[in-house]
């Protein structure tokens, strides 16, 4: 297209705005005085900003990245050359699990609370990102596997007074165990289907937390749940504060190490090829059923651990802190951080949970802002914010097979 | 010589549709087989049914790799593949997120076992595992030309070299029969010729058998021991290229009425 089309394009654009907004934003009526205030300016405001917006808008589109030069382009971006570059990626390591330790030393103890509500989003983000990110099943339905973990606790400790570190893993393995359960009828479905059983899943979940009393104790939840204690000794508050975030870190750092160990694994392969092709991926002698179950409980196993990380901090559940909603929001951290890619779903969680949490400010635009920006990230970088990117093997030439060199990095 | 597939009266019914009627069709050792036939006379179907991606109306489908004779109609598609029937598809079907090494990889997930423990250990007999995986997969890869792209994403691979990584895959499940659904197909002509020295090669170096479904006369006169011709999922014939080229039938199918 032309750069006068553009520009009359744009022209029209910011026409229709002017026009759409002149109700509410040129015409002020004054009810007291009965007299109409026009106000013109706002009119040309509008006109002028949505005129730029539109060309920047379109100009953007054209710079786009064509589809087929897409992937070349990507694996340039700088980001995943830094972290696959050796000499820098070990500096990055070290420098970050410093900053991490000395976090809650650092900043105060509202700050570490924020951290790891944010860090049991990354640890479920992870754990999702195996589900839709590596098999390409999109579960909506995931926080019904948060909320197992977390009433496995409370109700463990309830009635048996079983401590949070049975507790965790107990909580994982009974996720696993729902994960696998919702897995088996679904095998069939994909796509749609799939989300919407999922969603329906997640939603039942949580109905019969809330109307099952003599179990869960319905909408009044549970209360007292206790938090982590330390080899017997009760911490104080900030204490047990510090002392939950170094778990959840150390949580984090486990998933992070067994998904990447994972993705990079032969069930790994099994389960990018289960998205790319199903038909291809049978043809080449594997169990699709057993394939997704294994995607949909290893998935769930890591939100089951964040629910019990996530009762022991709350020390208080009820049904409404596992909604369809917060199945979105994980969701979104792996959409936007990028499907597949470790480094990318950290990322997201990070910026989705941390940013509305700093941008109180702006709470009531907060809906209109994540809209916005996952519109524009679909548009620009459908991808996610750092796009996965296939692990290199390297090989000798002159030595040839007995010389398979490993470039690990993911 | 020693038949290792067996094809009986194969049937198979879309609806009113019959795509497939009794159909007879045997394979021998270290054969090259054509099946060929005009649009829509149920070629792929035939692929599809014996890969288990349709499970057939009737008939009976027997493998005998080892001399023993086993029915595997009705098998799940990842069940056959193990029992070694590989093929490729009509419409190029790789793994696009995943590189051309990794797309042979992932053909070798039916001839190896590391499980989710082991993936996530990464023990000894894991490592080993992996390493066979990639050494396997990288000789393959070199076996069919394709080894500078070998860290490419598929889709950015020229066509050519995408149909030859799909060859490449099915041979990484260590398969003793390979189906080619239309090897040739959006081939220039010397892609072709080379595919013709890289099948037999093929055959030679794996010791295979190979079922090709080919419209590329050329290739496949030159190339098949045996040829099987079907029209409107029934077989009109069957012989050597020299005898389906005299073939009356077959020319009638191919031609039309007039010709003969
Ligand atoms: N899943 C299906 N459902 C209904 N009809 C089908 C299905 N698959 C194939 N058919 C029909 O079966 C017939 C044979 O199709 P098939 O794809 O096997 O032909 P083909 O010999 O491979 O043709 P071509 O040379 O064009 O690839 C066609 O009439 C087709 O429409
Ligand atoms: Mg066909």
């Amino acid at each position: 297209m032309t750069i006068k089309n553009q520009i009359k394009k744009s022209f029209l654009v910011s026409l229709w705005f002017m026009f759409l907004t002149f109700p509410i934003l040129v015409i002020q009526v004054n009810t007291v005085e009965n007299v109409i205030k026009w106000r013109w300016l706002n009119m040309i405001g509008v006109g002028i900003g949505s005129f730029f917006l539109s060309i920047l808008w379109r100009y953007m589109l054209e710079k786009r990245p064509e589809k087929g030069k897409q992937t070349k382009k990507y694996q340039l971006f700088f980001l995943n050359n830094i972290l696959h570059e050796k000499k820098i990626f070990f500096p990055v390591i070290i420098l970050l699990s410093l900053f991490v330790l000395c976090f809650p030393y650092i900043f105060s103890m509202y700050q570490t609370n924020i951290m790891i509500s944010a860090l049991i989003y990354v640890m479920m983000g992870l754990g999702l990102n195996i589900v839709i990110g590596l098999a390409g099943l999109l579960d909506l339905g995931y926080v019904a596997f948060f909320a197992v973990g977390a009433y496995s606790y409370a109700l463990l400790n309830y009635h048996y007074g079983l401590i949070f570190w049975i507790a965790l893993p107990l909580g994982g393995i009974l996720a696993l165990i729902f994960g696998v359960i919702l897995g088996y009828p679904v095998l069939r479905l994909r796509g749609d289907y799939l989300a919407i059983v999922t969603l329906g899943f997640g939603e039942i979940i949580r109905l019969v937390l809330e109307n099952w009393n003599d179990f869960s104790f319905g909408p009044s939840g549970i209360s007292n749940i206790p938090k982590p204690c330390f080899l017997g000794i009760d911490l104080s508050l900030q204490g047990t504060t510090k002392y939950l975030f170094y778990i959840i870190v150390g949580m984090v750092a486990l998933t992070i190490f067994v998904t990447n160990r994972l993705q990079n694994s032969r069930i790994g392969r099994a389960w990018i090829a289960l998205k790319d092709d199903e038909i291809a991926c049978q043809a080449m002698g594997i169990n699709k059923g057993k394939t997704k179950l294994r995607a949909f409980g290893l998935g769930a196993m890591w939100a089951g651990m964040g629910g019990v990380i996530f009762a022991a901090k709350t020390t208080f559940i009820n049904p409404a802190s596992f909604t369809i909603w917060e199945s979105v929001i994980i969701l979104c951290t792996v959409v936007l951080g990028g499907m597949g890619s470790i480094t990318g779903v950290v990322l997201g969680a990070l910026l989705l949970i941390l940013l509305p949490e700093y941008l109180r400010a702006f709470s009531e635009f907060r809906m209109i802002i994540f809209g916005a920006v996952l519109v524009l990230m679909m548009v620009f970088r459908p991808g996610g914010i750092i796009k996965n990117v296939r692990r290199i093997y390297k090989f000798d030439p002159i030595l040839e097979k007995n010389s398979v060199k490993n470039e690990v990095n993911s | 010589m020693k038949s290792i597939l067996k094809v009986k009266n194969l049937t198979m019914n879309f609806g009113g549709l019959r795509a497939l009627h009794n159909l007879n069709i045997s394979i021998n050792k270290k054969e090259i087989a054509a099946l060929i036939g005009p649009n829509g006379a149920g070629k792929t179907t035939f692929f599809n049914c014996i890969t288990g991606i349709y499970k057939p109306s009737n008939g009976d489908i027997l493998i005998s790799p080892k001399g023993n004779n086993e029915k595997i109609n009705g098998l799940k598609p990842n069940i056959i593949t193990k029992k070694g029937l590989a093929r490729t598809f009509q419409n190029i079907r790789l793994f696009t997120s995943m590189t051309a090494l990794e797309n042979i990889m992932v053909g070798c997930h039916c001839v190896t076992k590391a499980g989710v423990i082991g993936a996530i250990l990464n023990n000894k007999s894991t490592k080993a595992e992996e390493r066979l995986i990639i050494e396997k997969s990288y000789f393959i890869l070199k076996e069919l030309g394709l080894e500078i792209y070998v860290n490419e994403l598929v889709t950015s691979l020229p066509y050519g070299a995408q149909k030859r990584l799909e060859i490449a895959r099915a041979l990484a499940t260590e398969p003793f029969l390979l189906l080619l659904d239309e090897p040739a197909a959006g081939l220039n002509p010397q892609e072709t010729n080379e595919l013709d020295e890289l099948i037999l090669k093929i055959r030679e170096q794996n010791d295979i058998s190979i079922l090709l479904i080919e419209h590329d006369m050329k290739l496949v006169m030159s190339l098949s021991d045996n040829i099987h011709v079907v029209d409107y999922g029934k077989k009109i014939g069957e012989g050597t290229p020299k005898e389906i080229r005299n073939n009356p039938a077959v020319i009638k199918a191919y031609l039309g009425e007039e010709v003969v």
